[in-house]
Formats: structure tokens, sequence, C-alpha cells
């Protein structure tokens, strides 16, 4: 362990939270509305600073031979003196070989869409709207990624819903946009109630939230001590982990709530291009990663995470394979690689970390070539003016640029030798035979010649045969300053792989592993190059020659492109449990209980009324004869009571 | 004739203007019986002055005071009245609406 000199950087981290905040409120409050363009150089540039201030941390950050952890700064804003003895809450920021390694991650991909998004939403009445909410969701990214303990964390966790879900929304008079909004925030809200939940109770048992103490052995040994609860008495260690595990459960899409994920391409493209690379969806797999060492010590949360993690990679890729809709291909293509993160997590334990090295190569690798792939689908769709890959099809020579990056953004998500998407997937597929787990191996394998297919699908159906555009493809053309950032992303799409692969397994180990050189079966990286072959060879076999795909006939295909009606699934239940076990006693409570109780005040009071009205008629007869009739009772009263 | 059966003559004026005062509509109707009830009232002063009082001038002084008072009070009243009529207004007090604040 080497002690780190106090730099600049280093002590200037809080730079990269600072400088995308700043430029969502001086563009929030001053320039979005006024001047727009402005408002958009300001984001990119206070992007861009961040971004560099984070190289120059992961700089200084990795000049000693093995970093440690260290708290850059902090400040405390709340002390809950009395709470489970002694709680003290701070904003800080935790520099850790995982956390700098997403804080580049994230800054260079913001600053790229940011670029990209200024020549995308020229003309769009929400310009400067959008370049005040974009930096928002890097702002909350980045808080998110350095947090040292688990409310900061959950802060900006619940930031990042927010965000996703006003930039989902960003066309918020298109109502499937703001369905699919409202969709994501929910279906993740749903998750992160467990999160909340498992803080809460990892909080009250350790009394504290600092990643360094619960990531510590004692603390899974605190979670670990029998509970006596009515009668039984049982450990809390299995039931924590899995509720801390949801919240990334929904973030990260898996099955069954990985619904919203696809829905979430009603947003504007560069929206869907961060999501799906550096934050939102990323946050499930770091958060999964940052408990590592305790949901190794727990096992439960590990066990979902391998067993979700391989259903969803193999269940979204069959989907992938059969939707026309190029931003939903994309979309399915990210969950399965979610898949693929997870299931690597699941399968690796502290004295075999390879799992874990790999499932992070995979972010950093599977984000510049998403980012750049949704960026590519970006140009196309405003090159043929349409989503649906039928009505595309030989823009090759239209767009030279976008051809190239796709065709480099396909084959590295097929991962084939030597582009980045390569050396990751090898390494999880690797990482699961190595654990013994050999069915995770055989579904990886599967899924990597699923993911070939479609992917080799989508670029041939864009870009090969005759056009299907039907004019109007005419104008197509590159914006120059959406083809910078995807010329920029194009080189670390295709040579992050062979670069940074000692970085990962030197560097990006679990707290407490050491870098050890794993067994690694030499036979595997051939066996995952032929199945991207595979999956490749067979997609130019079937859509090589002009095949364009009509609608759905097949029964498989149909379940297939209907994504196994797991929506509908979701609609049945949400049908049964919301609004017949929730909604209707409530309304059933609402109109007879409440609006009953006032309905029959009203109702006396109007009759009160009523009686009062008639005794005020105006008749002056009438008036004499209640006068007379008080006077007799008067009278009576005299005489009769004494 | 004694003091009882004054009273009870009295009570039954009384009662009959009441009874007119409160079943009527027509405005003469009422004049007509609140003069019954003030002749009731009379009838009992006249009666105590008669029958009690150890000097009836004092009984009798308040019975032509109130005679006074109730000629000025229907020549008022009565004048309203032909007014009323000379301009077709209808003497029902229930339709009397135009003097209504």
């Amino acid at each position: 362990m080497a002690e780190h000199a106090t730099t600049w950087a280093i002590s200037n981290s809080w730079l990269t939270l600072a400088l995308p905040l700043a430029a969502f409120l001086v563009n929030g409050l001053l320039l979005g509305r006024r001047a727009p363009r402005a408002a958009a150089a300001f984001a990119v540039l206070a992007n861009l600073a961040a971004a560099v201030v984070a190289v120059l941390v992961a700089r200084d950050y990795f000049a000693p031979a093995q970093p440690a952890p260290l708290l850059a700064w902090s400040c405390p804003w709340l002390e809950l003196p009395h709470f489970a003895g002694g709680l003290t809450l701070s904003l800080g920021c935790w520099l850790d070989p995982l956390s700098v390694m997403m804080l580049v991650l994230i800054t260079v991909i913001s600053t790229l869409v940011h670029l990209y998004a200024a020549g995308y939403l020229r003309g769009d009445p929400g310009f400067g709207r959008f370049f005040a909410l974009l930096p928002f969701f890097a702002f909350a990214m980045t808080g998110l990624v350095i947090a040292p303990d688990l409310i900061q964390l959950y802060i900006f966790w619940e930031l990042v819903g927010l965000a996703s879900y006003v930039l989902i929304g960003f066309w918020y008079t298109k109502p499937s946009a703001v369905e699919a909004s409202k969709k994501a925030f929910v279906i993740t809200r749903f998750a992160d109630a467990f999160f909340l939940i498992g803080i809460a109770l990892v909080a009250t048992v350790l009394g504290t939230v600092q990643f360094a103490a619960v990531n510590a052995p004692a603390a899974g040994a605190a979670l670990a001590q029998p509970v006596a609860f009515g009668g039984h008495s049982f450990s809390l260690l299995a039931l924590a982990a899995v509720l801390l595990f949801a919240g990334g459960w929904g973030k990260s899409a898996l099955f069954p709530l990985h619904v919203w994920l696809p829905d979430a391409m009603e947003g504007p493209t560069p929206v869907s291009s961060i999501i799906h690379s550096a934050t939102m969806v990323v946050a499930g797999v770091f958060l999964t990663a940052r408990l590592f060492p305790l949901f190794a010590a727990a096992g439960s949360a590990l066990f979902l995470a391998e067993t979700l993690g391989a259903f969803t990679a193999l269940l979204a890729a069959l989907m992938a394979c059969v939707q026309t809709d190029i931003k939903r291909v994309l979309a399915y293509s990210t969950l399965s690689q979610l898949g693929f993160m997870m299931f690597a997590l699941g399968v690796a334990d502290p004295a075999a970390p390879a799992g874990y090295t790999a499932a992070l190569f995979h972010v950093f690798t599977h984000a510049f070539f998403k980012c750049m792939l949704f960026l590519c689908a970006g140009l196309l769709i405003h090159a043929a003016h349409t989503h649906d890959l039928r009505g595309m099809g030989g823009l090759r020579r239209k767009l030279p640029l976008t051809h190239a990056a796709t065709l480099v953004g396909c084959l590295a998500l097929a991962g084939l030798w030597p582009l980045s998407g390569f050396f990751s997937k090898d390494a999880i597929l690797a990482a699961a035979w190595t654990s013994g787990k050999p069915w995770i191996f055989a579904v990886g394998l599967a899924t990597s010649v699923l993911t070939a297919f479609y992917m080799a699908r989508l670029y041939l159906l864009a870009f090969a045969g005759a056009s299907r555009a039907g004019g109007r493809d005419a104008h197509a053309h590159e914006d120059p300053l959406m083809a910078l950032p995807v010329a920029v992303l194009a080189v670390p799409s295709a040579a992050a792989g062979w670069c940074a692969e000692k970085f990962f397994t030197h560097h990006l180990l679990p707290p407490g592993a050491t870098a050890g050189h794993a067994a690694h079966a030499a036979w595997v990286p051939w066996v995952a190059l032929g199945a991207a072959l595979a999956g490749l060879l067979f997609a130019a076999f079937r859509y090589g020659r002009g095949f364009v795909p009509g609608a759905p006939r097949h029964p498989a295909v149909r379940v297939a492109y209907n994504r196994f009606y797991v929506d509908e699934l979701w609609l049945v239940f949400a049908h049964w449990f919301m609004f017949t076990l929730v909604a209707a006693p409530a309304k059933w409570f609402d109109s007879v209980i409440i609006d009953g109780t006032l309905d029959t005040s009203a109702w006396l009071l109007q009759k009160c009324g009523a009686l009062q009205r008639a005794w005020q008629n105006g008749h002056v007869q009438r008036y004499l004869a209640a006068m007379l009739a008080g006077l007799l009772a008067l009278y009576l009263l005299g005489v009769l009571l004494p | 004739m004694n003091l009882t059966n004054c009273l009870v003559l009295a009570a039954l004026v009384f009662a009959c203007g009441v009874f007119g005062l409160l079943r009527s509509r027509h405005i003469i109707n009422l004049l007509i019986s609140i003069e019954l009830m003030l002749n009731a009232v009379m009838i009992n002063f006249i009666a105590f002055a008669h029958f009690r009082a150890a000097d009836p001038t004092a009984g009798s002084v308040f019975v032509i005071f109130i005679i006074a008072l109730t000629s000025a009070e229907m020549a008022v009243a009565l004048a309203v009245v032909m007014a009323l009529y000379r301009q077709r207004h209808p003497l029902d007090v229930e339709r009397m609406k135009r003097l209504r604040g």
C-alpha cells in the first residue's frame, strides 16, 4: 500500500461533481431559455472540464503501484447521535480503483454525448432545457460513483432515477414518451423501496453506512448474528444482501424488472445513449460491485445476480433477434450485456475475483461501443427519418463515417478479435467456466452467438442492399457536431480491450483480494470467437442477400417479437395487485368513508339551514304568530314551573 | 255583571282580533282586527277601573287617550290605504311588495 501524494487533482476531485451541477444550475436558471446555444456550449465545456479533472485524478490516483482507497474530501451534513449509536452523514468523494474508473468513464462519455446532442437536437424547442437536464444526469451519476457511504449513494441513486425520468419524458407532449418515463420511474422506484429498506437494515444493525465498514468482514459477521423474532432465530445477512441487491435489480433492468428499459427509447437518442452506456443501467452493476464483499459473504445476492443475469442475457438476446426498431434492437442488446455483467459478478468470489474484474471490464468496453452504436443509430434515424430497420438499407455510401463506426461497434459487441468487446466477453466467459458453473458458461456462449447474430442483422439491414427509404434519405448527411463524438468513440471501441486488459486485471479487484493469475482455460477465447463467427455467418447467410423481415409470422418469432409477453404479465399483475388489492379498497374508503362523512355533514347543515329559512320568510303574519306562540309559551312556563 | 264577565268578554274580543290579524290578508280586515284588539284592552281598563280602582278616573283617562291615539292612527292608515287603492295597488298584504326594503 502506497501513500498518495495529495496532488491538485485529487484534492479538487469535487470539481467532477461541481462542474456538471454548475452547468445544470446556470443553464436551468439563466441560459436555457434566453441563450440556448450558449447553454449548450457551457454544458459541453463544463463536462469537458470535469472529464479533464477526472483523467487527472485517475493519473494521480494510479501513480502508486498499489493505490489504496482514499477519502478525497468530505463534509458532514447531518449528525444522528441517537441512531444506532451515532451516525454521521456526509457528502464526500471516495476514490478507489472502481470509482476512479467509473468517474473517467462517465465524464468522458457524458462530454461526447453533450457534444452530439448539440447537433442532434438543433432546432428543438426544448434545446435549452435539454442542456440543463443532461448535465444534471451526469452530476447525479458522478455523485453516485464517488459516494463513500450508502446514504450518499442512495441520494444520488434517486437523483439518477429522477434525471432519467425527466429525460426519457423530454418530449412531454408525446403520450408514449410520458408513458415510458412514468414506467421507468415507477419500476425503478419499486426496486429502490427494497434498497432503502436494506440500507435501513444495515444501518440499524451495524450503526454505520460507510462502505469501508460495510464491506469489512466484521460487518458480514455482525449481520450474520442470529436475531430472535417471533420465537425463531435467523440471520439477517442473506435478507439484507438481497434487499440491497434489489436496487440494482431494478436499475440494471434484470428480469422481470427489465420492461422499462426498451420503452426508455422514447427519449431523445443522446439520452438513450447515455442511459445505456455510462449512467443509469450500469448503476446496478456498480452497486453490486461496490458491495461485493458483503454480497459474497451473504451468497444469496450473488446467486440472484448469477441466475437472473444469465436468464436476462439469454432472454433479451432472443428478443433482440426479431425486433425491427433499430433502437429497440440496441436496447435489448444492452439488457443482454447487463445480464452478462451481472452473472460475471455472480460467479466471482473474493478468492477468485476474475468474474468481478471481467464484469467491470465489460462495463468499461461496453460503455464505449454501446454509446457509439446509439449515436450512430441517431445519425441513421436523422438520415432515414424512421426508426424501422425495414425502412433503411443502402446507407453505406451516404453515411460513410456512421457505416464504419457501426461496423466497429457491431463487431465489438459481437466479440470479434481484436475489438474491445472480445476481450471483456472472453474474460466473462472464462470466469464463468473457471468458477465451475458450466451451465452459466453455456448460457453465456449461446448468448454470444445470438449477440453476433442480431448485431450483424442490424448492420446488414441498415447499410447493405438497396435503399428502402423511398426517397426519405435523399438529404442524408452527417452533421459534424454529431460525427465528431462518433469518430472519437470509435477509437476506444476498437482499442479499449487490449489496452486496458492489464489495467483491469491488476487494479480492479474486490477489496481484500490480491491480484493473482487466475487459471485461464486457453481454449475459451477460441470458443468465444467461434461463437461470434457462427452468429455473424448465420446473419450474413440470412440477411446478406437482401432478405427483409416482414411481419412476424412464426409463433416462436411472434412470442419473441412481443417480448415474451412480460409486459402483459406485468399489466395483469399490476391490474390484479394495484387495482384490485390496493386501488379498489382505497377507492371504497375514499368514496364511502371520506366522501360519506363530508356528504353527511353537508346534508345536515343544509337541513338545518332549510329549517331556519322557514322562520325568516318575510311574512309578517307568521312572525306575529310566532311571537304570540312565544308569549304563550313564556306565560305557560311562568305559570307551570313555579 | 262582574269583573270576571268583563274580562272574559275582553279576552274573547282580543282573541277575535288576533284571529283576524293572523288569518286575513286584506289590509282593511287587518286594521279592523287591530281595532278589535285595542278595544279589548280598553274593556279591560274600564272593567278594572270600575270594579277595583280607588279612583275610576285614572282608567277612563287612559281609555280616552287610547281612543284619541287610535283615531289618529286610523286616519294615517286609511290615508295610506286610500293612496294605495288609487294607484291600483292590490290591498292584499302578501302582494304588497313595493314598500319592501
